[in-house]
């Protein structure tokens, strides 16, 4: 890869790889938490409701120092994960977590709204057939919010791809270890004589989330076909 | 197989409070829109939870609020179909179809896909989307993806309500089928007394919550205090039997030793048929009439005369084959002297007979066990 930098070329490959485990592992989550705030009346639903946004208001530094804080090595939570082997803080597996968080809202957003699009009355007509509750949100609910999770997924991937406040916070920017994208970017920009490099990076970004977008609407149109029954 | 049903739930200001049992073959809650048939329909389904209640199906319980016994709908073996026919869009019709046979329990007859789909007349739609089928063929497909399932009890929900006239005319046919293929007993809602002459076994009629009479459809169809006064679609049904075809595009039928004539019928001599007659058409007089045009007059006795609070009278008559009713005047009740036991002729004009009240034979008010419905009619012949 003559083209970028070898320096630039880690930050564009460890941002994808941010991006795709940040999106991977929050989707179960999102699914089951837009599901519970969608449907379902318990107490505490509102502070759920509220602790989900609150990356999405929260200045991003707050949440990434909050992040270290908590799982910092020297922190409680830390420090248990560190004795079973799992790190967080300075490592990739940070700016994917602090990711996956900064993008949770915008994942849970999308695919609550195409939960309460679903017409209960199509569940209700799949348990008169003989179907569980379990097996009626895999054979019935998961199709039809199918869109909504490409789209959350899209967008929460996007926004991964993007961040940069709690990254840092929390990982710091450590080219090849928690050097991300924008990481990179706003490390060319210090460097004098580096602009043709941050030019570069730009326009690898504004490619990538282009690319993105196309695919999100490519399937979610192909999807949304489907599930309305044509 | 009998469907029994006691409930007792609170929907705000509204009270529902129901019990009647029903015998095999088409049981129909007839009543206004707001009198509680969905309410009861869906606690039969489970997808409502009555308050206090007991609901079964042949020997098996769904619900029995003294022991604490509720089904979930998964569990109960039952097919809806529902108002709007709910299919899967997601899905092929073919995938629409087999849905509930994938949670089947092992062990469970279930019908014949082929004889079904062949029935219904749905096999060259197995591979299309619901978005492509028309109203009439979403609900047949609906149908068809109940009884599929292996159902032991048929529900319906005004399954016509959202269908036009032909449509409406292309899928009655079908719960006919079920009910003298006796494929299936059915527990059908509806606010037409013309879907109740066709189809109803049994007739559970409701009004605010309560079940106000329940019993043979031919015992509850001709009971005056049953039928609204006001509303042209009352009538009774009678069962005649198909005698001839005649050059003049007439069909004559039999009901009791007496000849009807009614414009040709789609169905073989010998056929035994529903006849809806309509209070309104039914004309009374004291002679046989002379001279007149309309071609059916049947003797007939006056078992009962309902005076109504505006100036109509319905009147019950016992005719060849059956009982009908007759909405008259107050005025000419008076006139004529009708009190029960009176002689009268019945006075129906052939085109009074319409086509789409004509329905395949059924078990109107011949249903062996049908008297067992409870609460029993106030007027039952017994």
């Amino acid at each position: 890869m003559g083209w970028l930098s070898p320096e630039a070329w880690q930050a564009v490959a460890l941002s994808l790889r941010v991006a795709l485990w940040a999106t991977l592992v929050s989707l179960p989550f999102g699914i089951f938490i837009a599901f519970a705030l969608a449907r379902w009346r318990f107490p505490g639903r509102g502070l759920l409701n509220g602790l989900v946004h609150l990356p999405l208001i929260l200045p991003p530094v707050v949440t990434g120092y909050l992040l270290l804080l908590t799982l910092g090595t020297r922190a409680p939570v830390g420090g248990f994960l560190q004795d079973i082997g799992v790190v967080f803080a300075f490592r990739w597996t940070g700016a994917a977590l602090a990711a996956g968080i900064m993008a949770f809202p915008l994942m849970v957003r999308a695919i609550r709204l195409s939960i309460e699009a679903v017409d209960v009355k199509l569940e209700q007509a799949a348990g008169t057939l003989g179907a569980p509750r379990g097996m009626v949100f895999l054979t019935v609910t998961l199709p039809l919010i199918l869109p909504g999770i490409v789209a959350g997924a899209v967008l929460a991937f996007a926004k991964a791809m993007g961040e940069f406040g709690a990254t840092i916070t929390f990982v710091s920017n450590i080219p090849g270890q928690t050097q991300t994208l924008p990481s990179a970017i706003y490390a060319f920009l210090q460097v004098p004589g580096a602009e043709g490099e941050v030019a570069k990076l730009v326009l690898v970004s504004v490619v990538i989330a282009l690319a993105a977008l196309a695919l999100a609407e490519w399937v979610g149109r192909a999807v949304a076909a489907r599930v309305a029954g044509r | 197989m009998s469907l029994e049903v006691a409930l007792k739930h609170r929907l705000g200001d509204f009270r529902l409070e129901a019990e009647f049992a029903a015998p095999e073959g088409v049981t129909v809650l007839f009543g206004r829109s707001g009198s509680g048939k969905t309410s009861v329909v869906n606690a039969v389904a489970g997808l409502l939870r009555p308050e206090a209640g007991r609901v079964s199906v042949g020997a098996r319980v769904l619900q029995d609020s003294s022991r604490g016994l509720w089904l979930p709908p998964h569990r109960r073996r039952l097919g809806y179909v529902f108002q709007e026919a709910r299919l899967f869009p997601h899905l092929t019709v073919g995938q629409n179809l087999r849905f509930g046979r994938w949670f089947a329990p092992r062990g469970a007859v279930l019908p014949d896909e082929g004889r079904v789909i062949e029935m219904l007349g749905i096999g060259a739609l197995l591979k299309r989307r619901p978005g492509q089928l028309s109203g009439g063929e979403r609900q047949r497909v609906a149908i068809g993806r109940a009884l599929l399932a292996g159902p032991e009890l048929l529900l319906a929900d005004e399954p016509l309500a959202a269908l036009d006239e032909a449509r409406k005319a292309e899928i009655l046919p079908y719960f006919e089928r079920l009910r003298d293929e006796a494929m299936v007993p059915v527990l059908y809602v509806t606010h037409s007394p013309a879907e109740v002459a066709r189809l109803a076994t049994t007739v559970v009629v409701m009004e605010d919550g309560r079940v106000r009479v329940a019993g043979p459809a031919a015992e509850v169809m001709s009971d005056p205090h049953v039928m609204p006064l006001g509303s042209a679609e009352a009538g009774a049904v009678l069962v005649a039997r198909v005698v001839a075809h005649h050059a003049d595009g007439l069909s004559e039928l039999e009901a009791g030793g007496h000849a009807l004539w009614v414009p040709r019928v789609a169905a073989a001599p010998g056929t035994e048929l529903r006849l809806r007659i309509r209070a309104q058409d039914v004309m009374l007089a004291l002679g046989r009439p002379e001279g007149i045009s309309a071609l059916n007059v049947l003797p007939c006795t006056v078992s009962e005369v309902r005076r109504g609070e505006g100036p109509g009278a319905m009147v019950q008559l016992q005719a060849p084959g059956g009982r009908i009713l007759s909405r008259i005047t107050g005025r000419s009740a008076e006139a004529l002297g009708l009190v029960p036991g009176l002689r009268v002729h019945a006075v129906l004009k052939a085109v009074s007979v319409a086509r789409d009240s004509v329905g395949g034979r059924g078990e109107a008010g011949h249903a062996k066990g049908a008297g067992d419905a409870a609460p029993r009619s106030p007027s039952g012949r017994g």
